[in-house]
Protein backbone atom coordinates (compact mmCIF):
# COMPACT_ATOMS: atom_id res chain seq x y z
CA UNK A 1 0.00 0.00 0.00
CA UNK A 2 1.30 3.39 -1.02
CA UNK A 3 1.08 4.84 2.25
CA UNK A 4 3.37 2.46 3.67
CA UNK A 5 6.22 2.83 1.05
CA UNK A 6 5.48 6.81 2.00
CA UNK A 7 5.98 6.22 5.47
CA UNK A 8 8.78 4.33 5.15
CA UNK A 9 10.15 6.45 2.79
CA UNK A 10 10.06 9.41 4.98
CA UNK A 11 11.67 7.58 7.98
CA UNK A 12 14.56 6.26 5.44
CA UNK A 13 15.03 9.99 4.28
CA UNK A 14 15.13 11.34 7.55
CA UNK A 15 17.79 8.41 9.06
CA UNK A 16 19.91 9.49 6.27
CA UNK A 17 20.10 13.12 7.45
CA UNK A 18 19.46 11.78 11.23
CA UNK A 19 20.96 8.65 11.75
CA UNK A 20 20.57 8.83 15.15
CA UNK A 21 16.64 9.14 15.17
CA UNK A 22 14.97 6.67 16.37
CA UNK A 23 11.74 6.69 14.41
CA UNK A 24 9.72 5.26 17.14
CA UNK A 25 10.18 7.99 19.34
CA UNK A 26 9.09 10.70 16.79
CA UNK A 27 6.49 12.98 17.53
CA UNK A 28 3.96 12.68 14.05
CA UNK A 29 2.68 16.81 15.28
CA UNK A 30 5.64 18.05 16.10
CA UNK A 31 7.94 20.50 13.62
CA UNK A 32 10.62 18.18 12.28
CA UNK A 33 13.47 20.26 11.68
CA UNK A 34 13.34 21.46 15.57
CA UNK A 35 13.22 17.34 16.55
CA UNK A 36 15.60 16.28 14.92
CA UNK A 37 18.16 18.77 14.37
CA UNK A 38 17.94 19.82 10.63
CA UNK A 39 19.88 22.26 9.09
CA UNK A 40 18.97 23.75 6.23
CA UNK A 41 21.68 21.56 4.40
CA UNK A 42 19.97 18.70 6.38
CA UNK A 43 16.37 19.29 5.50
CA UNK A 44 17.63 19.58 1.70
CA UNK A 45 19.20 16.60 1.70
CA UNK A 46 16.01 15.32 3.48
CA UNK A 47 14.01 15.94 0.54
CA UNK A 48 16.34 14.68 -2.06
CA UNK A 49 16.44 11.43 -0.54
CA UNK A 50 12.14 11.83 -0.72
CA UNK A 51 13.11 12.47 -4.61
CA UNK A 52 15.12 9.54 -4.60
CA UNK A 53 13.04 7.09 -3.32
CA UNK A 54 9.70 8.33 -4.31
CA UNK A 55 10.02 10.11 -7.98
CA UNK A 56 8.58 13.30 -6.19
CA UNK A 57 10.15 16.69 -6.87
CA UNK A 58 8.84 18.96 -4.14
CA UNK A 59 8.87 22.46 -4.96
CA UNK A 60 10.41 25.14 -2.23
CA UNK A 61 7.11 26.31 -2.24
CA UNK A 62 5.42 23.27 -0.74
CA UNK A 63 8.39 22.71 1.74
CA UNK A 64 6.10 23.92 4.95
CA UNK A 65 3.84 20.88 3.78
CA UNK A 66 6.70 18.86 5.17
CA UNK A 67 6.56 20.66 8.87
CA UNK A 68 5.80 17.50 10.89
CA UNK A 69 6.02 14.24 9.78
CA UNK A 70 2.11 13.65 9.93
CA UNK A 71 1.79 16.65 7.59
CA UNK A 72 4.20 15.27 5.17
CA UNK A 73 2.58 11.84 4.88
CA UNK A 74 -0.70 13.23 4.21
CA UNK A 75 1.45 15.73 1.44
CA UNK A 76 3.01 12.57 -0.62
CA UNK A 77 -0.01 10.77 -0.36
CA UNK A 78 -1.63 13.22 -1.79
CA UNK A 79 0.79 13.71 -4.32
CA UNK A 80 1.89 10.11 -5.11
CA UNK A 81 -1.50 9.02 -5.62
CA UNK A 82 -2.67 8.70 -9.28
CA UNK A 83 0.39 10.69 -9.98
CA UNK A 84 -1.75 13.42 -11.53
CA UNK A 85 -0.09 15.87 -9.46
CA UNK A 86 1.39 17.77 -11.45
CA UNK A 87 4.85 17.61 -9.13
CA UNK A 88 7.10 15.83 -12.46
CA UNK A 89 9.51 13.88 -10.89
CA UNK B 1 65.54 15.52 -1.24
CA UNK B 2 63.26 17.18 1.71
CA UNK B 3 60.99 16.13 4.45
CA UNK B 4 57.30 16.03 4.12
CA UNK B 5 56.54 17.25 8.07
CA UNK B 6 53.13 16.91 10.15
CA UNK B 7 51.23 19.98 8.68
CA UNK B 8 49.54 22.30 11.28
CA UNK B 9 45.89 21.10 11.12
CA UNK B 10 44.28 24.39 13.00
CA UNK B 11 45.27 25.99 16.52
CA UNK B 12 43.28 23.51 18.22
CA UNK B 13 45.30 20.38 17.32
CA UNK B 14 49.05 20.10 18.09
CA UNK B 15 49.37 15.98 17.17
CA UNK B 16 47.54 13.44 15.85
CA UNK B 17 48.32 9.58 15.44
CA UNK B 18 49.11 8.38 11.74
CA UNK B 19 46.42 5.40 10.95
CA UNK B 20 47.75 4.22 7.50
CA UNK B 21 49.92 5.72 4.72
CA UNK B 22 47.78 5.60 1.24
CA UNK B 23 51.06 5.70 -0.65
CA UNK B 24 53.88 3.48 -0.67
CA UNK B 25 57.66 4.60 -1.61
CA UNK B 26 57.93 5.00 -4.83
CA UNK B 27 54.99 6.36 -6.25
CA UNK B 28 54.64 9.70 -7.16
CA UNK B 29 52.87 12.11 -5.70
CA UNK B 30 51.54 15.93 -6.56
CA UNK B 31 50.92 18.76 -4.32
CA UNK B 32 47.93 18.33 -2.86
CA UNK B 33 47.50 14.67 -3.48
CA UNK B 34 46.30 12.57 0.15
CA UNK B 35 49.37 10.16 1.49
CA UNK B 36 48.10 9.46 4.87
CA UNK B 37 45.35 9.16 7.37
CA UNK B 38 46.00 11.19 10.83
CA UNK B 39 43.73 10.66 13.93
CA UNK B 40 43.00 13.66 15.55
CA UNK B 41 40.88 15.07 18.47
CA UNK B 42 38.65 16.64 15.68
CA UNK B 43 38.44 12.95 13.73
CA UNK B 44 40.13 11.22 10.54
CA UNK B 45 42.27 13.62 8.98
CA UNK B 46 43.71 13.20 5.50
CA UNK B 47 46.75 14.54 5.28
CA UNK B 48 48.17 16.10 1.67
CA UNK B 49 51.65 16.62 0.47
CA UNK B 50 52.73 20.14 -0.40
CA UNK B 51 54.88 19.49 -3.35
CA UNK B 52 55.22 17.27 -5.94
CA UNK B 53 58.10 14.34 -6.22
CA UNK B 54 58.61 10.41 -5.80
CA UNK B 55 57.54 9.47 -2.14
CA UNK B 56 61.37 8.36 -1.48
CA UNK B 57 60.95 6.91 2.23
CA UNK B 58 58.18 6.74 4.86
CA UNK B 59 59.72 7.85 8.93
CA UNK B 60 56.58 7.19 10.74
CA UNK B 61 54.73 3.89 11.22
CA UNK B 62 50.61 3.85 12.00
CA UNK B 63 50.09 4.16 15.29
CA UNK B 64 52.61 6.13 16.27
CA UNK B 65 51.69 10.13 17.37
CA UNK B 66 53.09 12.41 15.75
CA UNK B 67 52.93 15.97 17.16
CA UNK B 68 52.76 18.77 14.56
CA UNK B 69 56.20 19.35 12.29
CA UNK B 70 57.10 15.61 12.49
CA UNK B 71 59.28 14.39 10.01
CA UNK B 72 56.53 11.72 8.29
CA UNK B 73 58.70 11.16 4.97
CA UNK B 74 60.94 12.38 2.47
CA UNK B 75 60.38 13.04 -0.80
CA UNK B 76 62.67 13.51 -3.61
CA UNK B 77 62.32 14.92 -7.03
CA UNK B 78 62.27 13.11 -10.18
CA UNK B 79 66.01 12.48 -11.26
CA UNK B 80 67.50 12.64 -7.52
CA UNK B 81 68.98 9.08 -6.52
CA UNK B 82 66.83 7.31 -3.99
CA UNK B 83 68.31 8.29 -0.14
CA UNK B 84 70.15 5.92 1.52
CA UNK B 85 69.17 7.82 4.88
CA UNK B 86 68.94 5.83 7.81
CA UNK B 87 65.28 5.17 9.11
CA UNK B 88 65.08 5.86 12.50
CA UNK B 89 62.50 3.84 14.90
CA UNK B 90 59.08 5.14 14.96
CA UNK B 91 60.12 6.16 18.33
CA UNK B 92 62.32 8.88 17.19
CA UNK B 93 59.55 10.84 15.41
CA UNK B 94 57.91 10.65 19.36
CA UNK B 95 60.81 12.12 20.95
CA UNK B 96 59.10 16.22 20.67
CA UNK B 97 56.25 15.36 22.73
CA UNK B 98 56.19 18.72 24.54
CA UNK B 99 55.79 17.52 27.95
CA UNK B 100 57.99 18.98 30.48
CA UNK B 101 60.68 16.60 31.62
CA UNK B 102 61.55 17.09 35.17
CA UNK B 103 64.63 16.86 35.48
CA UNK B 104 66.91 18.52 37.85
CA UNK B 105 64.97 21.38 38.91
CA UNK B 106 64.68 21.71 42.67
CA UNK B 107 61.44 23.57 42.62
CA UNK B 108 59.81 21.44 40.87
CA UNK B 109 59.61 18.87 43.99
CA UNK B 110 61.13 18.65 47.09
CA UNK B 111 62.34 15.14 47.95
CA UNK B 112 60.42 13.55 50.61
CA UNK B 113 61.64 13.08 53.52
CA UNK B 114 63.36 16.60 53.38
CA UNK B 115 67.00 15.74 51.93
CA UNK B 116 69.50 16.33 55.24
CA UNK B 117 72.75 18.49 54.99
CA UNK B 118 74.22 14.89 53.52
CA UNK B 119 71.97 13.92 50.24
CA UNK B 120 71.30 10.05 50.61
CA UNK B 121 71.94 8.06 47.98
CA UNK B 122 73.97 4.46 46.62
CA UNK B 123 76.61 4.50 44.79
CA UNK B 124 75.46 3.78 41.97
CA UNK B 125 73.10 6.02 42.08
CA UNK B 126 75.50 8.50 42.28
CA UNK B 127 77.68 7.21 39.41
CA UNK B 128 74.37 6.58 36.84
CA UNK B 129 73.46 10.41 37.87
CA UNK B 130 76.79 11.79 37.01
CA UNK B 131 76.92 10.04 33.57
CA UNK B 132 73.85 11.63 33.04
CA UNK B 133 74.51 14.73 34.16
CA UNK B 134 71.26 14.83 36.36
CA UNK B 135 71.43 16.76 39.86
CA UNK B 136 70.53 13.72 42.29
CA UNK B 137 69.42 16.93 44.60
CA UNK B 138 66.33 17.01 42.48
CA UNK B 139 65.39 13.45 42.76
CA UNK B 140 62.77 11.35 44.83
CA UNK B 141 64.37 8.77 46.69
CA UNK B 142 62.54 5.64 47.49
CA UNK B 143 65.36 3.71 49.23
CA UNK B 144 65.56 3.26 52.81
CA UNK B 145 65.28 6.42 54.94
CA UNK B 146 64.45 8.37 51.54
CA UNK B 147 67.85 7.67 50.14
CA UNK B 148 68.05 7.69 46.25
CA UNK B 149 68.78 4.59 44.14
CA UNK B 150 69.58 3.45 41.11
CA UNK B 151 65.78 2.59 40.26
CA UNK B 152 65.47 6.38 40.74
CA UNK B 153 68.15 8.01 38.59
CA UNK B 154 66.66 6.24 35.93
CA UNK B 155 62.70 6.53 36.48
CA UNK B 156 63.72 10.42 36.51
CA UNK B 157 64.48 10.56 32.94
CA UNK B 158 61.05 8.99 31.81
CA UNK B 159 59.15 12.46 30.73
CA UNK B 160 55.87 12.41 32.95
CA UNK B 161 53.22 15.23 32.78
CA UNK B 162 53.25 17.84 34.89
CA UNK B 163 50.51 17.23 37.66
CA UNK B 164 47.64 19.97 36.24
CA UNK B 165 48.42 18.39 32.59
CA UNK B 166 47.39 14.51 33.43
CA UNK B 167 45.79 13.55 30.65
CA UNK B 168 42.75 11.93 31.02
CA UNK B 169 43.31 7.86 31.24
CA UNK B 170 41.32 7.45 27.13
CA UNK B 171 39.36 10.38 26.36
CA UNK B 172 36.69 9.35 24.22
CA UNK B 173 36.36 11.16 21.24
CA UNK B 174 33.68 13.45 22.22
CA UNK B 175 35.38 14.33 25.25
CA UNK B 176 39.09 15.17 22.70
CA UNK B 177 37.22 17.04 20.66
CA UNK B 178 35.30 19.11 23.53
CA UNK B 179 39.25 19.27 25.15
CA UNK B 180 40.75 20.38 21.70
CA UNK B 181 37.47 23.23 20.78
CA UNK B 182 38.55 24.47 24.38
CA UNK B 183 41.95 24.87 24.44
CA UNK B 184 41.77 27.00 21.43
CA UNK B 185 38.72 28.92 22.25
CA UNK B 186 40.55 29.68 25.69
CA UNK B 187 43.60 30.47 23.95
CA UNK B 188 41.66 33.12 21.77
CA UNK B 189 40.21 34.79 24.36
CA UNK B 190 43.36 34.64 26.35
CA UNK B 191 45.42 36.13 23.06
CA UNK B 192 43.10 38.33 21.23
CA UNK B 193 41.58 41.17 22.12
CA UNK B 194 38.10 40.71 20.85
CA UNK B 195 35.76 43.63 19.78
CA UNK B 196 32.23 43.22 18.87
CA UNK B 197 30.17 44.75 16.37
CA UNK B 198 26.43 44.38 14.82
CA UNK B 199 24.41 44.83 11.73
CA UNK B 200 20.90 43.98 10.36
CA UNK B 201 20.73 42.86 7.08
CA UNK B 202 17.35 43.69 4.86
CA UNK B 203 17.45 40.00 3.40
CA UNK B 204 14.32 40.05 1.11
CA UNK B 205 15.93 41.00 -1.86
CA UNK B 206 18.48 38.09 -1.00
CA UNK B 207 15.23 35.41 -0.35
CA UNK B 208 13.23 36.73 -3.58
CA UNK B 209 16.48 36.00 -5.68
CA UNK B 210 17.18 32.61 -4.15
CA UNK B 211 13.16 31.51 -4.28
CA UNK B 212 13.15 32.68 -8.08
CA UNK B 213 16.69 31.03 -8.69
CA UNK B 214 15.44 27.12 -6.79
CA UNK B 215 11.91 27.87 -8.54
CA UNK B 216 13.10 26.24 -11.90
CA UNK B 217 15.44 23.81 -10.78
CA UNK B 218 15.26 20.22 -9.99
CA UNK B 219 15.91 19.75 -5.94
CA UNK B 220 19.31 18.09 -6.70
CA UNK B 221 20.52 21.30 -8.22
CA UNK B 222 19.01 24.02 -5.35
CA UNK B 223 20.98 26.98 -3.63
CA UNK B 224 20.78 27.29 -0.09
CA UNK B 225 20.89 31.03 1.90
CA UNK B 226 24.69 29.66 3.14
CA UNK B 227 26.19 30.07 -0.10
CA UNK B 228 24.96 33.67 -0.21
CA UNK B 229 26.09 34.40 2.96
CA UNK B 230 29.38 32.62 2.14
CA UNK B 231 29.92 34.73 -1.46
CA UNK B 232 29.26 37.91 0.16
CA UNK B 233 31.68 37.42 2.96
CA UNK B 234 34.22 36.31 0.41
CA UNK B 235 33.94 39.19 -1.89
CA UNK B 236 34.13 41.41 1.19
CA UNK B 237 37.00 39.92 1.97
CA UNK B 238 38.75 41.00 -1.19
CA UNK B 239 37.80 44.30 -0.71
CA UNK B 240 38.87 45.01 2.66
CA UNK B 241 41.51 42.07 2.55
CA UNK B 242 43.00 43.25 5.76
CA UNK B 243 40.55 40.85 7.53
CA UNK B 244 41.84 38.38 5.30
CA UNK B 245 44.96 36.55 7.33
CA UNK B 246 46.68 35.88 10.51
CA UNK B 247 47.99 37.91 13.37
CA UNK B 248 51.46 36.05 13.68
CA UNK B 249 54.34 37.18 15.75
CA UNK B 250 52.92 40.87 16.44
CA UNK B 251 51.81 41.36 12.79
CA UNK B 252 49.31 40.86 10.33
CA UNK B 253 50.34 38.55 7.60
CA UNK B 254 47.82 38.21 4.85
CA UNK B 255 46.15 35.02 3.67
CA UNK B 256 47.44 33.63 -0.15
CA UNK B 257 44.06 33.57 -0.66
CA UNK B 258 40.42 34.06 0.40
CA UNK B 259 39.55 30.74 2.39
CA UNK B 260 36.43 31.22 4.05
CA UNK B 261 36.30 28.87 7.31
CA UNK B 262 32.48 27.12 7.61
CA UNK B 263 31.53 26.66 10.91
CA UNK B 264 29.69 22.98 11.04
CA UNK B 265 28.45 21.60 14.19
CA UNK B 266 28.41 17.76 14.45
CA UNK B 267 25.54 15.53 14.93
CA UNK B 268 27.50 13.99 18.08
CA UNK B 269 28.34 16.40 19.46
CA UNK B 270 31.60 19.11 18.82
CA UNK B 271 32.71 21.66 15.83
CA UNK B 272 34.71 21.77 13.04
CA UNK B 273 35.11 24.51 10.73
CA UNK B 274 37.41 23.44 7.78
CA UNK B 275 37.96 26.40 4.78
CA UNK B 276 36.43 26.33 1.46
CA UNK B 277 39.28 27.69 -0.57
CA UNK B 278 39.06 30.67 -3.04
CA UNK B 279 35.82 31.78 -2.11
CA UNK B 280 35.75 34.83 -4.21
CA UNK B 281 36.90 33.05 -7.38
CA UNK B 282 34.05 30.27 -7.75
CA UNK B 283 30.40 30.78 -9.10
CA UNK B 284 27.47 30.53 -6.68
CA UNK B 285 26.58 26.81 -8.41
CA UNK B 286 30.30 25.80 -6.92
CA UNK B 287 30.18 27.09 -4.03
CA UNK B 288 27.17 25.19 -3.43
CA UNK B 289 29.11 22.09 -4.64
CA UNK B 290 32.03 22.68 -3.09
CA UNK B 291 29.86 23.56 0.76
CA UNK B 292 27.67 20.38 0.03
CA UNK B 293 30.61 18.48 -0.13
CA UNK B 294 32.40 19.58 2.97
CA UNK B 295 29.78 19.17 5.29
CA UNK B 296 29.23 15.70 4.19
CA UNK B 297 32.96 14.70 4.89
CA UNK B 298 33.21 16.58 8.06
CA UNK B 299 30.63 14.39 9.51
CA UNK B 300 31.77 11.66 7.77
CA UNK B 301 35.61 12.22 9.01
CA UNK B 302 37.28 13.23 5.24
CA UNK B 303 38.42 16.17 5.79
CA UNK B 304 41.95 17.22 4.26
CA UNK B 305 44.52 18.96 6.53
CA UNK B 306 44.65 21.82 4.18
CA UNK B 307 40.97 22.45 4.61
CA UNK B 308 42.01 22.63 9.00
CA UNK B 309 45.23 24.80 8.12
CA UNK B 310 44.04 27.27 4.74
CA UNK B 311 41.38 28.71 6.36
CA UNK B 312 41.75 32.92 6.27
CA UNK B 313 38.50 34.07 7.99
CA UNK B 314 35.90 31.91 9.77
CA UNK B 315 32.26 32.17 9.32
CA UNK B 316 29.56 30.81 11.52
CA UNK B 317 25.98 30.94 10.61
CA UNK B 318 23.44 29.54 13.52
CA UNK B 319 20.44 29.65 10.68
CA UNK B 320 16.94 28.27 11.34
CA UNK B 321 17.04 27.01 14.82
CA UNK B 322 19.65 29.01 15.80
CA UNK B 323 19.84 32.34 18.03
CA UNK B 324 19.07 35.85 16.71
CA UNK B 325 22.42 37.06 16.50
CA UNK B 326 25.72 35.26 17.80
CA UNK B 327 29.03 36.94 19.22
CA UNK B 328 31.62 34.23 18.41
CA UNK B 329 35.09 33.64 19.34
CA UNK B 330 37.69 34.35 17.06
CA UNK B 331 39.30 31.37 15.93
CA UNK B 332 43.06 31.62 16.12
CA UNK B 333 45.17 32.86 14.11
CA UNK B 334 42.37 34.24 12.20
CA UNK B 335 41.81 38.41 13.02
CA UNK B 336 38.35 38.08 12.57
CA UNK B 337 35.12 35.83 12.72
CA UNK B 338 31.34 36.72 11.06
CA UNK B 339 28.26 35.44 12.67
CA UNK B 340 24.50 35.23 11.18
CA UNK B 341 21.31 34.83 13.26
CA UNK B 342 18.28 33.32 12.16
CA UNK B 343 16.18 34.61 9.32
CA UNK B 344 13.22 37.03 11.01
CA UNK B 345 10.02 38.24 9.80
CA UNK B 346 10.19 41.94 11.12
CA UNK B 347 8.88 45.47 10.96
CA UNK B 348 11.30 47.55 8.65
CA UNK B 349 11.08 50.60 7.10
CA UNK B 350 10.97 51.54 3.22
CA UNK B 351 10.85 54.87 1.59
CA UNK B 352 9.74 56.42 4.85
CA UNK B 353 6.80 53.34 5.23
CA UNK B 354 6.41 50.30 7.70
CA UNK B 355 6.67 46.80 5.88
CA UNK B 356 7.37 43.74 7.35
CA UNK B 357 10.85 42.43 5.82
CA UNK B 358 12.71 38.89 6.26
CA UNK B 359 16.12 40.61 8.55
CA UNK B 360 19.00 38.69 9.62
CA UNK B 361 21.82 39.97 12.10
CA UNK B 362 25.26 40.07 10.68
CA UNK B 363 28.02 40.23 13.47
CA UNK B 364 31.48 41.08 13.24
CA UNK B 365 33.99 39.58 16.38
CA UNK B 366 37.47 41.34 15.22
CA UNK B 367 40.97 41.35 16.86
CA UNK B 368 41.79 44.91 18.07
CA UNK B 369 45.38 44.10 17.43
CA UNK B 370 44.81 43.75 13.42
CA UNK B 371 41.65 46.17 12.92
CA UNK B 372 39.75 49.11 14.48
CA UNK B 373 35.92 49.28 14.26
CA UNK B 374 35.87 52.11 11.75
CA UNK B 375 37.21 49.46 9.21
CA UNK B 376 35.22 46.42 11.30
CA UNK B 377 31.73 48.58 10.66
CA UNK B 378 32.65 48.69 6.81
CA UNK B 379 33.50 45.37 6.57
CA UNK B 380 30.33 44.20 8.28
CA UNK B 381 28.78 46.98 5.62
CA UNK B 382 30.28 45.65 2.85
CA UNK B 383 29.01 42.34 3.63
CA UNK B 384 25.10 43.35 4.23
CA UNK B 385 25.91 45.61 0.56
CA UNK B 386 26.41 42.35 -1.08
CA UNK B 387 23.25 40.80 0.28
CA UNK B 388 21.05 43.35 -0.16
CA UNK B 389 22.29 43.36 -4.36
CA UNK B 390 22.49 39.60 -4.06
CA UNK B 391 22.69 39.61 -8.14
CA UNK B 392 26.32 41.29 -7.62
CA UNK B 393 27.50 38.06 -5.89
Amino acid sequence: MSEDKNKAAIIDALLSVAPEVDPSTLDPNRDLREQCDLDSMDFLNFVIALHQALGVNIPEADYPELATFERALRYLNRHLDGSRSGLAP
Amino acid sequence: MSAFLMPTLGADMEAGTLVEWLKKPGESVKRGDVVAVVETQKGAIEVEVFEDGILDQLLVEPGVKVPVGTPLALIRKPGETPGALPVGPAQQAVAPIPRPVPTPAPVARAPEPPAGPRLRLSPAAAARAASLGIDPRGLHGTGPGGAITLHDVDASRLPKPAPHERPAPSMSPALAMRSAIGAAMARSKREIPHYYLGTTIDMAPAVAWLEDCNRDRPVTARLLMSVLLLKAVGCALKEMPEFNGYWVDGAFKPGAGINVGWAISLRAGGLVAPAIHNVDAKSIDELMEALRDVVKRARSGGLRSSELSDGTLTVTSLGDQGAAAVYGIIYPPQVALVGFGKLVQRPWVVDGRLVVRPVMEATLAADHRASDGHRGGLFLAAIARRLEEPRTL
